[in-house]
C-alpha cells in the first residue's frame, strides 16, 4: 500500500473519476451480483433468520454498554492464560507498541493475517518506516500490496481486480517480495491459486512474528476468534514464536456462547457459506510462544458517545451491506477513501475519524438512502438513520444552508407555498428543460427538467372546490 | 370517514395530475375526500439533507393539519415513509444534537412526540388506503397498455407495501403488466443526492432505464413522482417514448377517457 487515505478529494469527486472505470464497473457488477445472490440463498434456507438477526443485534448492544467491564474481564483472562494486554487510544501509540514488540524480537520480518484493525492504522507503513518489512498472506490482501494498491472492499480486498490484472501483478511484482511467479503462469484461478499458496509457504515457514486481529474477543475466557476461508490465518497464528493480535475494542463478545449466533450470521452474510471453512480460536499464550494483545480506540469511544451513530459499532465487517449497495456497486471502495467502504464505511468512517476533512463530512451523503444496507444487516444496524443523523451534524455549504433556508420558509406557510407556484406557473414558459443555472445543472446534465404546469394542484382545488381551511 | 389528501408539495407544485387522479379514484370508491389547503411539505428533504429543525418545523405543521382526520392518504410511498417512519425517530431523537437548548424544550418535545403518535398511524400510501382500509385491488380502471412497475426504495422497504400495488395494477382491465428486472434496485433518485453526487446518481438511472427498455414496455409506473421525475427527465431526454405514469393516474383511468 502506497500514501495513505487521508487527504483524499471528496466523494463525489472519487466517485466521478471510478464510474469512468468501465473494466472497475464491469469487476465490480459481476462480484458483488454473485456474492448478493450466494447470501440470499443461504439466508433465505434460515427459518429462524429474523430471531438469529435479532439476538446478534442483543448481544452486540450488551457487550457495547458494558464495554468498560468486558474489556478488563477480557484483560484479566488473557492476563491469566500467560498473554499480555496492551491499550492503544489512537493509531499513533498502537503503531508505537507494535513495533517496539517486534523490535524486542529482532526480527525485521513479519507475516499477517487480514486485518482491518492494522489497516485502518496504517501500520505496514510504521513498520516500513521502522525498518520492518510486512508481508500480507491472505489472498487478496497479497494482491492489493504486490499491486501497490488500496484494499477496495472489507472481505473481498482486490474485488477490482480481475484475473488477467492479478496474473500480471503476480508476474511483475512476486519476486521484489520472494519466491517468483512461475514464468508460464496464466490466468487460470487455480494456478494463480497455486503461485500464491507457493510464494507465502515461504514466508509461513520462515517468519518468527506473526501480526493478527480478531473478529471476536470473548470477555468470558479471553479466547480471540479468527474467521477466514484459507488456511494462512492458523498458519500466522501457529508458526510464528511471536503473536501480536490488534483488535478494536468493539469486538469484545461477553460469553463463549454468543459465539453460536455470529458463526451463523457471519458465514452466511459475508461468504454465502453456511459454515466459515477456517474458525481458530486463541487463548493468552501457547506452548513456547508469546502472546501480545493490542486493544485499539482509535475513535470507538467518540461513536460509542454518539447515541444514534453508537450502532455502526455492532458491525461485525461481513460487506453485505457492501454487496447490495447500489453506490458501492458502481464506484468500489476506494472512493469511500477509508479502509471501511461501502454504506457501513460511509458512517463508520466519520464516526471514527470526525468531519473535520472534505472527504469525511461528503460520506454521509454518499448513499440516496435506499435502504438496502439495513435489510441485509445482519447486527440491524439502521445504516439510513445514521446517515441523516450524521448529516445533520456535518457542516453545510453556506449556499445550500442558504437554500435549505428559503425552501423551508417558503414551505412553512402555505400562503408563500402557493406565491411562489403562481410565480412559477407564470414563468413557466422561462423555465429551461434542458440548462437549468446553478445547482440545477447537475440535473440537466443527464435529465429533461418536467413541465412546470399552469395550475398547482392547490388552484385547482380551490377553482374546482371553493375554499376550505383558509390560510394558517 | 374524513379522509385527507395530503397531496405533498412536488405533486402539488409539478404534478397536479397525479393529485386530481387520486381524488377522482377515492370518490369514484366513494371516499369524500378533503384537501386541508394548510397543508405543505413532510419536511423530508430537510432532515434527509442534514437541516433537521426546518424539518421538525414543516412536520409540526403537518400534524397540526392532518390531526382531525380519520385517514391520510398520501399518493407518495417516500413522503408516507417520512411521516410513519422518520416523524417517530424525530420524536425520540429530539434534542438530542442540542440538549437543553431552550427553555420549554421539553414540553415541546413532549407535545411532539404524542402528536406524532397520535396521526401517524392513520397515515396511509395510496396502495395502503386502497387494498387495506378500503378492501379494494379491482378499482374499476381500464388502462390498455403494457406497464412495467418500479416498486421505489421507501415504498419497498420504508413501509413495505409488498404486492399491493401490482396486485392492484393486474386486476386493471387491459392493462398488461410486465415484470421489470432488478426492480428492487434503487433508481438513483435520493432527493438531493441526485444533485450531490450526480454522477452516481446517473450511472444507477442509466441501468434503471436500460432494465425499463428490456420489458418493451410503453409505460413506466410508480407510486413516487420524485423517482418518476428523475427517470421519466432521463427516458425523455434519450428520446425511448417510454412514458412514465404514477399510479394514482393508471388507477383513475376508466372507459370515458380514452
Amino acid at each position: 500500500m502506497s500514501g495513505t487515505f487521508l487527504g483524499m478529494p471528496a466523494f463525489p469527486r472519487n466517485a466521478e473519476k471510478a464510474l469512468r472505470d468501465s473494466q472497475l464497473r464491469f469487476n465490480l457488477r459481476n462480484a458483488t451480483h454473485t456474492i448478493r445472490a450466494r447470501r440470499a440463498a443461504v439466508v433465505e434456507e434460515l427459518p429462524d433468520w429474523d430471531r438469529l438477526r435479532a439476538a446478534g443485534k442483543a448481544i452486540k448492544d450488551d457487550a457495547l454498554r458494558n464495554l468498560d467491564r468486558y474489556l478488563v474481564r477480557a484483560e484479566e483472562a488473557v492476563t491469566r492464560a500467560g498473554g499480555h494486554v496492551h491499550w492503544a487510544a489512537d493509531a499513533a501509540e498502537a503503531g508505537r507498541i507494535v513495533v517496539d514488540l517486534v523490535r524486542a524480537t529482532g526480527e525485521t520480518e513479519v507475516v499477517k493475517v487480514k486485518s482491518m484493525a492494522t489497516q485502518e492504522i496504517g501500520l505496514n507503513e510504521v513498520l516500513r518506516d521502522a525498518g520492518i518489512v510486512a508481508a500480507e498472506t491472505d489472498l487478496a490482501e497479497l494482491i492489493v500490496q504486490l499491486g501497490d494498491d488500496w484494499p477496495s472492499h472489507i472481505l473481498v480486498p482486490a474485488i477490482h481486480r480481475n484475473r488477467a490484472e492479478i496474473r500480471e501483478i503476480f508476474r511483475e511484482r512476486m519476486a521484489d517480495w520472494g519466491r517468483p511467479a512461475p514464468p508460464d503462469l496464466t490466468d487460470d484461478p487455480a494456478a494463480l491459486a497455486e503461485a500464491a499458496r507457493r510464494h507465502l509457504r515461504e514466508r509461513f515457514l520462515t517468519a518468527k512474528v506473526g501480526i493478527s486481529g480478531a473478529n471476536f474477543l470473548i470477555a468470558e475466557t479471553g479466547t480471540l476468534v479468527v474467521l477466514e476461508s484459507e488456511g494462512n490465518g492458523r498458519m500466522c497464528l501457529t508458526l510464528p514464536r511471536t503473536l501480536i493480535s490488534v483488535v478494536g475494542i468493539e469486538k469484545v463478545l461477553p460469553t463463549w456462547r454468543d459465539l453460536e449466533v455470529f458463526l451463523q450470521l457471519l458465514p452466511r452474510s459475508s461468504t454465502g457459506e453456511r459454515m466459515n471453512p477456517y474458525t481458530s480460536t486463541w487463548t493468552g499464550a501457547a506452548e513456547g510462544q508469546e502472546f501480545h494483545l493490542i486493544l485499539l480506540d482509535n475513535g470507538r469511544t467518540n461513536a460509542l458517545a454518539d447515541e444514534i451513530g453508537r450502532q455502526a459499532l455492532r458491525c461485525i465487517r461481513c460487506s453485505a451491506c457492501l454487496n447490495v449497495c447500489p453506490v458501492y456497486e458502481r464506484v468500489g471502495g476506494h472512493a469511500y477513501g477509508s479502509v471501511y467502504p461501502g454504506p457501513i464505511g460511509a458512517i463508520l468512517t466519520p464516526l471514527l475519524r470526525g468531519t473535520a476533512t472534505d472527504l469525511d463530512a461528503s460520506l454521509p451523503y454518499a448513499s440516496s438512502l435506499c435502504g438496502a444496507c439495513y435489510d441485509v444487516c445482519p447486527v440491524a444496524i439502521d445504516i439510513p438513520e445514521v446517515l441523516v443523523h450524521l448529516r445533520a451534524k456535518v457542516p453545510h455549504p453556506p449556499a445550500e444552508r442558504l437554500g435549505m433556508a428559503a425552501a423551508g420558509w417558503t414551505l412553512n406557510r402555505q400562503a408563500r407555498l402557493r406565491l411562489a407556484q403562481r410565480a412559477a406557473s407564470r414563468l413557466r414558459r422561462l423555465v429551461p428543460r434542458r440548462r437549468l443555472p446553478g445547482p440545477g445543472a447537475a440535473w440537466t446534465d443527464t435529465r429533461d427538467v418536467p413541465a412546470v404546469p399552469e395550475e398547482s394542484f392547490r388552484e385547482w382545488w380551490r377553482r374546482t372546490e371553493g375554499r376550505e381551511g383558509g390560510d394558517r | 370517514m374524513r379522509v385527507g389528501l395530503f397531496v405533498t408539495c412536488v405533486n402539488d407544485t409539478l404534478f397536479p395530475g397525479t393529485g386530481k387522479a387520486v381524488v377522482t379514484l377515492l370518490r369514484r370508491l366513494g371516499c369524500a375526500v378533503e384537501f386541508p389547503e394548510g397543508q405543505t411539505c413532510c419536511g423530508q428533504m430537510h432532515v434527509n439533507s442534514g437541516y433537521r429543525d426546518e424539518g421538525v418545523r414543516l412536520a409540526r405543521g403537518f400534524l397540526e393539519v392532518f390531526a382531525g382526520y380519520d385517514a391520510v392518504v398520501v399518493p407518495s410511498g417516500s413522503c408516507a415513509a417520512m411521516v410513519r417512519e422518520q416523524y417517530p425517530k424525530l420524536a425520540a431523537g429530539m434534542g438530542a444534537t442540542r440538549p437543553g437548548a431552550f427553555a420549554g424544550a421539553h414540553r415541546g418535545r413532549t407535545r411532539f412526540a404524542a402528536a406524532v403518535a397520535a396521526v401517524t398511524p392513520r397515515v396511509y400510501e395510496l396502495s395502503e388506503f386502497l387494498v387495506d382500509v378500503l378492501g379494494r385491488t379491482d378499482v374499476g380502471a381500464y388502462f390498455p397498455h403494457r406497464v412495467t412497475y418500479h416498486p421505489t426504495c421507501h415504498s419497498l422497504r420504508g413501509l413495505r407495501v409488498g404486492d399491493r400495488p401490482t396486485r392492484l395494477l393486474r386486476a386493471v382491465r387491459g392493462l398488461e403488466l410486465v415484470p421489470l428486472p432488478a426492480a428492487d434496485e434503487c433508481c438513483g433518485f435520493g432527493g438531493t443526492f441526485a444533485v450531490k453526487n450526480a454522477a452516481v446518481s446517473a450511472a444507477m438511472c442509466a441501468d434503471k432505464i436500460a432494465n425499463v427498455e428490456a420489458t418493451g414496455a410503453e409505460v413506466l409506473c410508480a407510486a413516487d413522482n420524485s423517482c418518476l421525475m428523475h427517470l421519466g427527465g432521463t427516458l425523455s431526454r434519450l428520446r425511448t417514448g417510454v412514458r412514465v405514469m404514477h399510479l394514482a393516474e393508471i388507477l383513475a383511468a376508466t372507459e370515458g377517457d380514452r
